[in-house]
């Protein structure tokens, strides 16, 4: 938020007078009406790995980011070239693989990808778009110095927190958003429909979407349900759904009704189980046929995992520059691959001082973060990347930028991510605003709610 | 050879059904080893056709109507012709696909261990080592009907040494996986009989990839390359992907009871 100096930044200006004048008693205050509000709402999230997965609410925490209009034309134009280069880096995959035949991507890192999948060759998309949706993870660590932590192309979570933080945000503290130019994100259900129905199949005339949820079970389940009824749509399981005449239709009380656009929150793998698994009942039988003939479209489309796995991470930034032939706005953590000889032996050396991922992991699991952790969890690790190099990528820890946070101790500085969505259909839209993760721990860098991470309202001031 | 086919499968019920949908891959590839003079899918139930991203001529059957009975049935004619059983690629799919293991044909310790003497000849003598595997797994593999379910693993397959046409195919694409080297996995008919007694299959066996010579196919349940006599309907990475019918219903029995009769004759040799 501040100058090395101490003083505030433009953006943070009116945000630190406020701080000033705000007593620790009246944000704590604040604080426990905003958990009052997010239970009444009853937004919960599923945490894996604990026994039985519990579910319990996000730390929210009241001082919001801030950025001004500049610093988020960066991002913003940032995050679509990147959505831009990825979505034609899946076309070219699914048809000619021209970036291949350059040598832009190594080959195997494509084909052997189990995420690369085989029945979206040779199929035109409708509308030519693959990731309709996409949450791109931004970190910064100067001021002028961002980095894309990674891409989310397969149904990226979290936007029911961007748009629920912001209500209870403005019911808590009104005074600021009349004082202040805040960008409104409320409108992004209305904006994700537009997108949603603007690819619908060809001739749809009043095409119907509906949201596809895994069901209730599901850790983002709360998020599936919120944005259909904020979007006016059906939240459908795959039961509520059938294949029949080569389109799908959904069981209704007035009998079936036809399915223009699915906006699927479940895994390819659970989408057709006469496709793919078997044993999913999740999923709805015939999709994939329907889909490869042109008469439904699926958000985002099957396939789209291959783009932003962390084993093809580190050469986005050359597909930027391959695509669209600029330069990338936003720049990669510099990352070393350990399926090359050199960055693995580097890596090895210098364990304690980098965080390394699985390629194929997600979600702040499988990781390990060097300065955080003991001799033996390093030791423990080294052995796990030895027995199989290509599966992990290693960066250095970087200076995360920090955030003024509501702690026990009072207001610290804690370290803060960045999603902002991009939503891409007749047009591509950066959502003014995103998803601030913090991490709540002191000195802590890892920001996943299923960390112990918790989130912030996100501002973008208008000029 | 002119090959006349007649498939028809029947899955019977013990109670009705009111809902199924099914992926059937049951008309043949169009390649220089087989010409389709004439054939015809049909089902109870709604068909339409697709195609899937192996190329695969798929035909979606939804019948929506409460039944005790499916029936399903291929029919046509079908010129083949003896190629040595060597294929061009199709150009469909990068080969470099057919390298991926599938939950099907991923190899455990025991497969790795099994095929590592080649892994050398590999990379020299591809053909020479897709030669050795299939004679060695021919000796170690008992054909046996009934041995196996229709999901067992290539690892099962190797551990008990038994099994049906399919699960030699898995096994012999895994091995090759293993060793690098792409292989896909072909179902479809074989004609085994003579005019006097048209013997019938359905049938499965897998190719490989031999750089500058194209899919070489090798049927391990007949000891022999794919002849006139076989004819492909599906190809991918394993049954799963190429099942010449796959599908789900609602309600009905957990048994369900199926009938296959294939025919295959050779046309012509009755004149």
């Amino acid at each position: 938020m501040t100058y090395p100096d101490g003083s505030p930044r433009p953006a943070y200006s009116h945000i630190s007078d406020w701080l000033k004048w705000s007593t620790l008693d009246r944000l704590r205050q604040r604080g426990a009406e905003a958990e009052v509000l997010f239970r009444r709402l009853g937004i919960t999230f599923v945490v894996y790995g604990d026994d039985g997965g519990t579910e319990r609410l996000i730390p929210f925490d009241v001082i919001p980011r801030v950025f001004s209009a500049g610093e988020w034309g960066r991002l913003s134009e940032g995050s679509t070239q990147r959505v831009r280069a990825l979505n034609m880096f899946l076309h070219d995959l699914y048809h000619d693989q021209e970036v291949l035949k350059a040598g832009i991507v190594p080959e195997d890192v494509i084909l052997a990808n189990a995420q690369y999948q085989p029945q979206m060759q040779g199929f035109n998309v409708p509308g030519g778009i693959y990731t309709h949706i996409a949450g791109i993870d931004i970190v910064r660590c100067a001021e002028n110095e961002f980095y894309v932590l990674e891409d989310n192309l397969r149904s990226p979570s979290g936007v029911a927190y961007m748009l629920e933080n912001r209500q209870v945000m403005m019911r808590l503290f009104p005074e600021l958003f009349s004082e202040m130019r805040i960008a409104p994100v409320d409108r992004y259900p209305d904006i994700l429909l537009k997108t949603l129905r603007g690819v619908a199949p060809g001739g749809a005339q009043d095409p119907t979407v509906v949201l596809l949820t895994p069901g209730s079970y599901n850790s983002a389940y709360y998020e599936h349900a919120f944005l259909a009824d904020e979007m006016g749509i059906e939240l459908v399981e795959g039961a509520d759904l059938f294949v029949a005449d080569n389109s799908v239709f959904m069981r209704t009380t007035e009998g079936p009704r036809r399915v223009d656009v699915i906006y699927r929150r479940i895994d390819d793998d659970f989408i057709d189980p006469l496709a793919f698994r078997q044993d999913s009942t999740l999923g709805v039988p015939g999709l994939l046929s329907v889909y490869r003939s042109g008469r439904v479209t699926i958000a985002n489309a099957m396939g789209t995992g291959v783009a932003d796995d962390k084993s093809v991470y580190p050469y986005v930034p050359a597909l930027v520059k391959f695509y669209l032939g600029e330069e990338p706005i936003l720049a990669n953590v510099p990352t070393y691959v350990l399926r090359e000889k050199d960055d693995l032996a580097y890596t090895l050396e210098h364990l304690d001082e980098l965080v390394v991922k699985e390629v194929h992991g997600s979600g702040g699991y499988g990781m390990l973060v060097g300065p955080a952790s003991s001799k033996a969890q390093i030791e423990a690790f080294r052995h796990k990347i030895i027995a199989n190099p290509s599966n992990y990528i290693a960066q250095p820890t970087l200076a995360l930028s920090t955030c003024p946070t509501l702690v026990e101790q009072g207001i610290a500085p804690r370290h803060v991510d960045l999603r902002p969505y991009v939503l891409s259909g007749e047009e591509t839209i950066v959502m003014p605003g995103g998803l601030t993760r913090v991490a709540l721990v002191e000195g802590s860098l890892v920001v996943n709610s299923s960390q112990g991470g918790g989130t912030k309202d996100t501002w973008i001031l208008e000029e | 050879m002119r090959i006349v086919v007649r498939h028809r499968t029947v899955y019977n019920y013990d109670h009705a059904i009111r809902y199924s949908t099914q992926y059937l891959r049951l008309t043949p590839r169009s390649n220089p080893s087989q010409r389709i003079i004439r054939w015809n899918v049909e089902g109870q139930g709604r068909l339409t056709s697709w195609t899937d991203g192996f190329g695969n001529h798929t035909h979606t059957l939804v019948c929506d109507e409460i039944v005790t009975q499916i029936a399903v049935s291929a029919n046509g004619i079908v010129e083949t012709s003896d190629l040595n059983g060597v294929l061009p690629d199709e150009g469909i799919l990068p080969i470099k696909v057919f390298l991926r293991p599938t939950p099907l044909t991923t190899a455990d310790a025991e497969i790795r261990e099994f095929v590592a003497p080649f892994q050398e000849q590999a990379r020299t003598n591809p053909l020479e080592v897709a030669h050795s595997l299939s004679q060695l797994l021919i000796e170690r593999i008992v054909y046996t009907e009934g041995s196996t379910h229709v999901q067992s693993t290539a690892a099962e397959v190797l551990k008990y040494g038994r099994g049906v046409c399919q699960d030699m195919a898995h096994l012999f694409i895994t091995c090759l996986r293993a060793l690098g080297m792409p292989a896909l996995y072909i179902s479809g008919y074989l004609y085994t009989g003579d005019e006097e007694k048209p013997q019938v299959a359905s049938h499965a066996w897998a190719a490989v990839w031999i750089e500058g010579l194209g899919w070489v196919s090798f049927d391990l349940a007949n000891k022999t390359c794919g002849t006139e006599r076989h004819i492909g309907l599906a190809m991918g990475l394993d049954y799963a992907s190429s099942a010449p019918l796959r599908g789900v219903r609602e309600g009905g029995s957990e048994t369900e009871v199926m009938d296959v009769q294939v025919m295959v004759t050779q046309a012509g040799y009755a004149q």
